[in-house]
This record gives C-alpha cells, sequence and structure tokens, in this order.
C-alpha cells in the first residue's frame, strides 16, 4: 500500500465522499496505532466538504486538515499551513483532490515532493452520469487538464458512475464498459468500483474490486 | 435510467437554457451560483455561442439588454447582491419590454451576508425588482428537475409576454445533485417584429427604448402593460397541491422550504393531523385564489420561510383574514429542519398562535 493515495476528478464525481471511507477503510487495514490523515485541498467549491464528516474521522483517530473557513460564510480560496503534513510527516495520506484543472491547482503545490518521494497513488474518479463527462473521450480530456494543472499523472481509476439516490445495479453494471474502455484509452487499470452500500450485496460477485460507500443521510 | 444525469441544479439551468436556445450569457461570478457561468464558459464556445465574463454585474445586465433588443435568447445569472446590482437593468429591461431570463441563486443578507441559502430576496423579486411600475415573472423551482423545466418554460415565457422572467431558487437548490432527464418540448418560435435586428432598407427603424418624452405617451404604454400583467396573473399560474384534500391545516412553503415541510407533514401525518401543503411555482403571478380557496376549508396556515416572513404579506392578502397565518422560519443560511416544522405543526394543531 502507497503511503499517500490522492482523489481527482470532475466536480461532482465523488471525490470527497470516497475519501472519507477509504480513510475509514485505512483505519481498518491498518490498526489503531498508525497515523492517518485526509487532507482536503479544494479550494474552488465551499460546499460538500470533507469538514461534513469531521465527527465520524474524529471518532477513528483520523485527522482532517482542511480550509479553516470551509462551511462557514467565508468564500476564499485558502489552505491551512498543515497541509504541509501531507509531504512533511510519515503518516498515511487520503487527499482530496478539489474538482476539475481548477481544483487540482493546489496540489502542484506538494506535486514535486510527492512525486520525489514516489510512494503515491493518484486516482482518477469517474462518473459517466455526469453531463461534461459522459462519453470516454470527454472523460479523458478532463482526465489530461487535471493531469496538467496538479502535476502528478495518474496512476489508476475509480468508476464511481452514480445517479446520486436513484442509482440502480443496471446502472453501475452499464458503467463497466465506460470504464473499461477509458482504461484502454489510457493504460491504466480501474483500481476500484464504488457503490451506494445499499447496492454492494447485488453487485457482489458480478463487478471486480467493488467498494461499498457510506453517504451521509439526506434531510431534504 | 438511460437518459439521465447527475447534476447540479446550477448546472440543470445551464444546460436547459442552452436546450432552450439561448446562445448568449453574460455574468459575473459569485457564489452560489458560479457554477452556471463555469458551464456556459465550457460548452458556449462549442456551440458556437456567447460565454462572457462581464466587468461586473451592471455590465452584464446591460449586455442582456443589448442581446434582447436583436430578439435572441439571452440570459444572465447571480446572486442576491449581484441581483441588487442588476436592478436598475431589469428596470430598463421592463420600460423597454424586452423578454429577458436571470437567475437569482439566493444567498443569505441583507449585504454582503453569507453564502448559505436563503430565500430573503423574495420581496425584491416579486415587488421592487428595480424603479418604476413592472413586474417580472417569478419561478421558483424545488428540484434539480424543476430547475431544468422551469428554466425552459421561463424563457418561453419571456418570449411570450416580452417581460423578464426569473428564476428565484436558493443556495441548496444551486447545490444539490439529483438525476434529471433533459428530454424537454420546447416552445414555438414567437415572432418579434420589433427586434433591431437591420431594415435591409425595407422598412421603418425599430425603437428599443424606456424613454418617453411625452407623460401621456408614458402612461398609456403603463396602462397597457398593466393590462398585459392581468393576463401573466390569468393564464400563468403554477403550484402544487400535497395532500390537502382533507387538510385543515395549510403550509405554504416553496423551494427548498417546501422539500422539508414535505418531510414534516408526512411525520405530522403519522400523528393524526391533518395538514398539506400549497407550494407556489409561481411567486408572481401569486396563486392567489388557490389560497383563498384553501382558506374556506382550512383552519389555519403556517408559512415555512428561508427569511423574516416575507412570502406571508401575500398569504394573508389572499387568505383576507378568513384564517390565522402563522412564520415557520430560519434565516442567515440555515435552514429549517422537518423537526421543526413538525413542531410549528403541533404547535398549530394544538391550537397556540405561535
Amino acid at each position: 500500500m502507497k503511503r499517500i493515495t490522492l482523489f481527482a476528478g470532475h466536480y461532482g464525481s465523488g471525490k470527497t465522499n470516497i475519501a472519507v471511507n477509504y480513510a475509514l477503510q485505512l483505519r481498518k487495514a491498518l490498526g489503531r496505532d498508525k497515523d492517518i490523515l485526509v487532507a482536503d485541498l479544494d479550494i474552488v467549491n465551499p460546499y460538500f466538504r470533507t469538514k461534513d464528516s469531521c465527527a465520524v474521522l474524529q471518532e477513528n483517530g483520523i485527522k482532517l486538515i482542511c480550509s479553516e473557513y470551509a462551511n462557514s460564510n467565508l468564500d476564499i480560496p485558502s489552505l491551512p499551513s498543515e497541509m504541509y503534513a501531507i509531504t512533511d510527516t510519515p503518516s498515511y495520506a487520503v487527499i482530496d483532490v478539489g474538482g476539475d484543472d481548477r481544483g487540482a491547482l493546489a496540489l502542484g503545490r506538494l506535486s514535486a515532493k510527492i512525486k520525489a518521494e514516489n510512494n503515491y497513488e493518484n486516482l482518477m474518479v469517474i462518473n459517466m452520469f455526469r453531463p461534461l463527462t459522459r462519453t470516454p473521450d470527454q472523460t479523458v480530456e478532463v482526465m489530461r487538464e487535471i493531469e496538467a494543472a496538479g502535476n502528478i499523472p495518474f496512476t489508476a481509476l475509480v468508476n464511481n458512475s452514480n445517479l446520486g439516490p436513484l442509482t440502480s445495479a443496471d446502472d453501475i453494471l452499464r458503467s463497466l464498459e465506460y470504464a473499461e474502455k477509458i482504461s484502454r484509452l489510457t493504460g491504466l487499470e480501474v483500481k476500484m468500483t464504488s457503490v451506494d452500500a445499499r447496492l454492494f450485496e447485488s453487485l457482489q460477485g458480478k463487478v471486480e474490486d467493488l467498494f461499498s460507500l457510506t453517504l451521509q443521510p439526506k434531510i431534504f | 435510467m438511460a437518459d439521465k444525469v447527475l447534476m447540479k441544479g446550477n448546472e440543470a439551468i445551464a444546460e436547459a437554457a442552452i436546450i432552450a436556445g439561448c446562445r448568449h450569457y453574460f455574468g459575473y461570478p459569485i457564489t452560489p451560483q458560479t457554477e452556471i457561468a463555469a458551464y456556459m464558459a465550457k460548452r458556449m464556445p462549442k456551440i458556437g455561442g456567447t460565454f462572457l465574463q462581464a466587468e461586473s454585474e451592471i455590465a452584464a445586465i446591460n449586455m442582456v439588454y443589448g442581446v434582447a433588443s436583436t430578439g435572441l435568447r439571452v440570459m444572465t445569472s447571480s446572486s442576491s447582491p449581484g441581483i441588487s446590482l442588476k436592478s436598475e437593468g431589469l428596470s430598463y429591461l421592463a420600460g423597454a419590454d424586452l423578454p429577458s431570463f436571470i437567475v437569482n441563486v439566493q444567498r443569505g443578507g441583507p449585504g454582503l451576508g453569507g453564502i448559505q441559502p436563503s430565500q430573503s430576496d423574495y420581496f425584491q423579486a416579486t415587488k421592487a425588482g428595480g424603479h418604476g411600475d413592472f413586474r417580472m415573472i417569478v419561478l421558483a423551482p424545488a428540484s434539480v428537475q424543476e430547475m431544468a423545466e422551469l428554466t425552459v418554460h421561463g424563457f418561453d415565457l419571456a418570449d411570450k409576454y416580452r417581460m423578464t422572467s426569473m428564476i428565484l431558487a436558493d443556495g441548496t437548490m444551486g447545490q444539490m445533485m439529483e438525476p434529471v432527464s433533459l428530454d424537454f418540448k420546447i416552445a414555438e418560435p414567437v415572432e418579434k417584429p420589433w427586434a433591431t435586428t437591420g431594415t435591409q432598407m425595407k422598412r421603418e427603424h425599430n425603437i428599443v427604448n424606456s424613454l418617453f418624452l411625452s407623460p401621456d405617451v408614458l402612461e398609456r404604454t403603463n396602462f397597457e402593460r398593466f393590462k398585459k400583467y392581468d393576463t401573466v396573473c390569468e393564464n400563468e399560474v403554477m403550484y402544487e397541491e400535497y395532500m390537502m384534500d382533507d387538510a385543515e391545516i395549510c403550509i405554504a412553503a416553496f423551494g427548498i422550504a417546501a422539500r422539508v415541510s414535505k418531510n414534516a407533514i408526512v411525520e405530522a401525518r403519522k400523528r393524526g393531523i391533518k395538514v398539506g401543503m400549497i407550494r407556489p411555482i409561481t411567486l408572481w403571478p401569486f396563486p392567489e385564489k388557490q389560497f383563498a380557496a384553501a382558506a374556506e376549508k382550512v383552519r389555519a396556515f403556517i408559512s415555512v420561510e428561508l427569511s423574516m416572513g416575507q412570502m406571508i404579506e401575500d398569504i394573508r392578502l389572499a387568505v383576507n383574514g378568513k384564517a390565522p397565518v402563522t412564520l415557520c422560519n430560519r434565516v442567515g443560511g440555515m435552514i429549517p429542519s422537518p423537526d421543526e416544522v413538525l413542531d410549528a405543526i403541533i404547535k398549530v394543531s394544538e391550537g397556540g398562535n405561535n
């Protein structure tokens, strides 16, 4: 397992939910005594942040690094100096990169050190039901823009194709071909297919490397 | 679900506008509606349209005026403080009888306020969009699907009545993601013989203007414009009734407040309280007849709003004293929880007034 795992992709592709779930999974795999941190590098979107999950991360002894203004009324593109803990401490790090190329720009500040250490995995999160990444070609275009902005090449794909709460098991099965095509176009493997926990059982055995996501409850 | 896509409310507005034939977008970024501009910036160059980030909101609304004068479909979008800046332009658009489509994804106010959701621009949208006597059609979506549908409808209404139609959404509606079907029926294009498209030396010049040198002509123009508004009130009211058949208490709510209220109504019904909801979809024209009719049946109204109580004034006017109307509200970027609305329902059902 690599020390640093990055999740990047088109905005709204599901990076934040996956990063939080992945960090919790990492805690189970590594046991209680390893240091784990989640870093939210989003400088674009002030909503739907890792901070929404700060209680569950805290319960699991996972340090959260994010803008002190996340979820506040102040809309300012800032990151705390603590973010250097990603490269300057031996913690396992799960990084939630901001959406699109504009969101990935902040990653450029850390990319040289991350690449020099060479103990990372950079995962492109893809969702065929998002309007601007519906086809493999469109998705690869967005992927190249993000790579150019963040200055770290992707190492694998995460297929997170979904239609929100209305996603059916069939939707997931249909997305496999889309993910496979992107894999062939880029030479990157599909590391996992992430699905809402409610679909996990019905897809087990049908989809390789299935990853279950616990999503936040909705109140409206 | 092959035909559906997962969209943010803001993206749904942008894509629906493109489907409706809008090829001109002018705006200035402001949270929580920036995704509309970002989406247009990506899409417009690919389809031969114009995306332009103006130097200010005031510049953007005047660019809308320019394109609208040529009869083409055009839009701008902003959030509360930005709409205040556009209000001079909204008045000029009304004075020149130009069709335009405006989006306000509201945030907490007054002033710079905050970036979290709000509905406190109800007065501004329905009563005071700018100086002078005029109205705008105000549409209040309560789902991402409606964000898209009402955008298409808004363009159609604007052309049909030669006036501004506005989507009045809030930060939650703009930011939330839901599956959307983009399969729309687009109305037949409206003839625009008044548009300034060049005379080809074959006709008199068309003039688009809101300045009238003679007071009596200005008076006549105003009276005629208000006759048009009467037609809009007669024909274009939209609303949804939810569990109103046997209701003894009627909730009034739009947008995100209506979604929260539906959950509260389901809970209240489990406790045997007969409560329903009228959800205005057009805030202007307001469904006053529907509220007046409900006042004959129910014993109380509760207005659930993300404001200090603005729509409640229109409900009270429509109900005309026949039943008490109380307010259940959160402000400053906060959203009432279903439990808070349920508490308000229980209080009213037990005979309290607040």
